[in-house]
């Protein structure tokens, strides 16, 4: 049974009410932060806790909130990034819906700590009950005096705002998701000048994701060091992962890091194995964005060392035999996948949820889909794989924001592990369209183009 | 403070002294020749402009004198500001010339390549750059995205098909008008420049979109289909207007005026006003004045950059400041800039070929089919 820290009282009834949280010891981390430590203080212990932003990136957050600029006369602003929209991807979903008071207590915390009066949580307009959820447990706690204006008698004052976004991707990157904020059209900004200078309304703001908001209330519990403890290396902490796919027990868990994939998979405290007696084909560990991993390189690095749930063991052997921690976003794949046709729908995916600003990014997107359909209906040719190769060569790195790498990537590693699964489409045309290609490539030497 | 200070920025070996606050661009631009970075979509005089055709992107290969680490990706020179001592590689850098190569050909996947029956050709900002730093041919081969051509407004034309969605024309209506009534709908490759529910645009300055679009995706209502730009002598004139400053372009055949345009600079923008100010011009000037006898005429018109009427006598200063030995190395032997294009493009010109060895009359086709081509 691994450390749980933000997912302990998850199972306890009615904790997504005020009473209950407060009973099960709630709001007490925000006593101690707001009475007794400073600002300093709070900012140092997260510092020292070593946490990594959990959105995707792995930033760490300690120092992304030092770089907050603070002129005089200037509001600051924290911004809570709910607009989960990666596909494979639901723990924040999971912590908002089921403990909405833990999200508000880390942001009270982090609040503090940043100097932010009115804080704003932007999350996806999909997410349409849990939007009300967080309202209603705003209302909660400003009637327990843990939000408005005078906080516990300190004098902070601290506003939450939910904010709804309208059903788009790309809002969840930092820049974009400000400017729809601010009410435009959800376009990234160029940086610099980044958030921390210049952010919302031109203002010093911060962006977090839930889940790393909400990890500042146990790290501030138990102390920085005590949580960096946990895990192992610069993986500090334990980290949510929603788990989907061909899998027995799909759902969101929270690991401390230190599980191997293996064991993640097939225990039965997690995944709970292949669903159906299958076996394991593929996995994309991170949301759909990051590199997909064949089968043995995702159970073992290139070097033949086991693989484990953590930032660094996961991109061990860079993009060419590893891939990343991402969103947490684990989606298995079994022997009855195609990845020519899932590489196809995330090629659609991003095709569809580009803002259409810069061009690599606009035009690369909508090519690749309509090339990699080509294939998967049996129309392409051998030529068409190097072509893809580069023209994912081409939009990545090129664009404002990492929405071109993040269309880019899937479709650079599906063709570098699964080469022979596109060319078996082109070279059987007929065959391809009524049986798949199973698991030839299972025990395959990893390719990489030249 | 009444002294700036300068920093000093190296672009493609150059060393050039800038104001801080400039851009790479800019500092390119200063060298002037085949160190300016092309840009699509950025635009000096409109605040915000820039940053998303990724055409002017350069190599940083080191940071500034404080900082000498390269950036890791390439950044789009026009909202890169210059650091003391940077050191920026623009065509001596192969990654760079790959990327643009790149984004030539995305910037010309929906484009529809009609040039032929396009006002915009002779002066479209996309044909230069695709001479340039394109390729002869694409590599798409599906369907492109196409629009219905819409009237905004009594004298704007938008032909949306041709749009490489640059936004200039959004800023235009953002900082010139008081009431931005058009902007973009949709996102990703079906974004599209509109009017909300087929409103009109009519404020008296609306017509500077025309002259910002670097494409032909709006066009001038009174001027379309009547004249190729190459065919009409462009005189400087002016008028006493009382909205704009009345600095304009004619484009004359004989005594008939045939359209009026606002005066563009080497880089196709505005020019300034004596008094500093961006030279836009209004809607009457643009669209009403349409008579030799409503303008002063100043004289002919200095020749842009952009444009075919440059044809050979661009009097800019390519190969000038620029020291041989670098320029040749850098760009295979395009010394002379245009011809030489035309003669590495030619197969005619390859040196494998033998003229005596092709049988029979010979042209294109004969070429290519009859020879080995060396790898280029």
């Amino acid at each position: 049974m691994g450390v749980k820290l933000l997912l302990e009282k998850a199972n306890v009834p009615g904790i997504r009410t005020y009473d209950v949280y407060r009973r099960e010891g709630g709001y007490v981390t925000a006593e101690k932060a707001l009475k007794e430590m400073t600002i300093e203080a709070i900012v140092e212990e997260v510092k020292k806790s070593g946490l990594r932003g959990r959105g995707g990136a792995g930033f760490p957050a300690g120092m992304k909130w030092s770089f907050i600029a603070k002129p005089e006369g200037v509001p600051r602003h924290l911004v809570c990034n709910a607009d989960e929209s990666e596909p494979g991807t639901f723990k924040d979903r999971y912590l908002m819906e089921f403990l909405p008071h833990l999200l508000i207590e880390g942001l009270l915390i982090s609040s503090f700590a940043l100097g932010s009066n009115d804080t704003y949580i932007y999350i996806r307009g999909e997410y349409a009950w849990v939007a009300t959820i967080l309202e209603e447990a705003i209302e909660e706690a400003t009637k327990n005096g843990f939000l408005g204006n005078n906080i516990l008698g300190t004098g902070f004052d601290c506003r939450i705002h939910v904010h709804r976004g309208a059903g788009a991707y790309i809002c969840g990157e930092e820049t974009a998701l400000i400017e729809s904020l601010e009410g435009k059209r959800g376009n990234p900004r160029i940086k610099p000048p980044f958030p921390a200078i210049q952010g919302v309304w031109m203002r010093p703001t911060v962006v977090n994701n839930v889940e790393t908001l909400a990890a500042i209330v146990p790290i501030i519990k138990m102390g920085g060091e005590e949580y960096a403890k946990i895990g192992i290396g610069r993986s500090t902490g334990t980290k949510l992962i929603s788990a989907c796919g061909n899998i027995n027990k799909p759902g969101v868990y929270e690991i401390d890091m230190t599980i191997s994939v293996e064991d993640f998979i097939y225990s039965d405290e997690y995944c709970g194995g292949i669903a159906n007696g299958k076996k394991l084909k593929a996995c994309i560990p991170g949301g759909s964005s990051v590199p997909i991993l064949p089968a043995n390189l995702l159970l073992k690095t290139a070097k033949g060392e086991t693989r484990y749930m953590n930032y660094e063991s996961l991109s061990d052997g860079g993009f060419a035999t590893g891939s990343m921690m991402g969103s947490g976003g684990f989606i298995v794949l079994d022997e009855d996948q195609c990845i020519v046709k899932n590489t196809l729908t995330l090629a659609r995916f991003y095709r569809h949820e580009s803002c259409g600003q810069c061009s690599p990014c606009r035009e690369g997107t909508g090519w690749m889909e309509k090339i990699i359909q080509k294939i998967e209906l049996g129309k392409g040719e051998i030529s068409d794989i190097d072509l893809l190769w580069d023209i994912q060569r081409k939009i990545e790195g090129n664009t404002i924001c990492p929405l071109g790498d993040a269309a880019a990537w899937p479709v650079a590693a599906a063709i570098r592990h699964f080469r022979d699964e596109f060319e078996w489409h082109i070279n059987n045309r007929e065959l391809s369209q009524t049986s798949n290609f199973g698991l030839q490539h299972y025990a395959d030497p990893i390719h990489v183009p030249a | 403070m009444s002294e700036q200070t300068l920093l000093k920025v190296t672009v493609d070996n150059i060393t050039i002294e800038v104001p801080a606050g400039t851009t790479v661009l800019q500092a390119a631009r200063q060298i002037g020749g085949a160190v300016a970075p092309p840009a699509m979509c950025y635009y000096s005089k409109l605040q915000g402009s820039g940053g998303k055709c990724r055409t002017c992107l350069v190599e940083v290969s080191k940071g500034s004198e404080k900082d000498p680490r390269p950036m890791p990706k390439l950044v789009a020179s026009c909202r890169t500001t210059v650091m003391d001592g940077m050191e920026v590689k623009n065509i001596t850098s192969e990654k760079v010339i790959d990327a643009r190569a790149g984004v030539v050909e995305f910037l010309l996947l929906n484009h529809p390549l009609d040039c032929p029956i396009c006002d915009q050709a002779g002066e479209c900002h996309l044909q230069d750059l695709s001479f340039e730093h394109g390729k002869s041919s694409t590599r798409y081969e599906f369907q492109r995205r196409t629009f219905k051509k819409h009237d905004i407004g009594k004298h704007i034309q938008l032909h949306m098909t041709r749009c490489i969605l640059c936004y200039r024309c959004v800023f235009v209506a953002d900082q010139l008008t008081n009431k931005r009534a058009h902007g973009i709908l949709d996102r990703g490759d079906h974004a599209e420049i509109a009017t909300h529910i087929e409103k009109s645009l009519d404020n008296e300055f609306i017509g500077n979109v025309i002259d910002v679009c670097p494409v032909g995706a709006l066009t001038d209502k009174t001027f379309r289909f009547k004249n190729r730009v190459w065919f009409l002598k462009p005189m400087d004139a002016h008028r006493n207007c009382p909205t704009c400053s009345g600095r304009v372009t004619l484009w004359n055949r004989g005594d008939e005026v045939f359209r009026v345009t606002a005066r563009k600079d080497e880089w196709g923008e505005i020019e300034d006003t004596p008094e500093g100010k961006p030279g836009w011009i209004c809607n009457t000037c643009r669209f009403d004045k349409k008579h030799a006898a409503d303008w002063i005429i100043q004289g002919p018109r200095e020749i842009s950059r952009h444009s075919v009427i440059a044809q050979g006598h661009y009097a800019g200063n390519i190969g000038t400041t620029l020291p041989t030995e670098i320029f040749n190395a850098v760009n295979e032997g395009r010394s002379p800039h245009l011809l030489m294009d035309i003669h590495n493009e030619s197969e005619v010109n390859l040196p494998s070929v033998h003229l005596s060895e092709i049988e029979g009359p010979s042209h294109g086709t004969t070429f290519n089919n009859n020879i080995n081509k060396p790898n280029k």
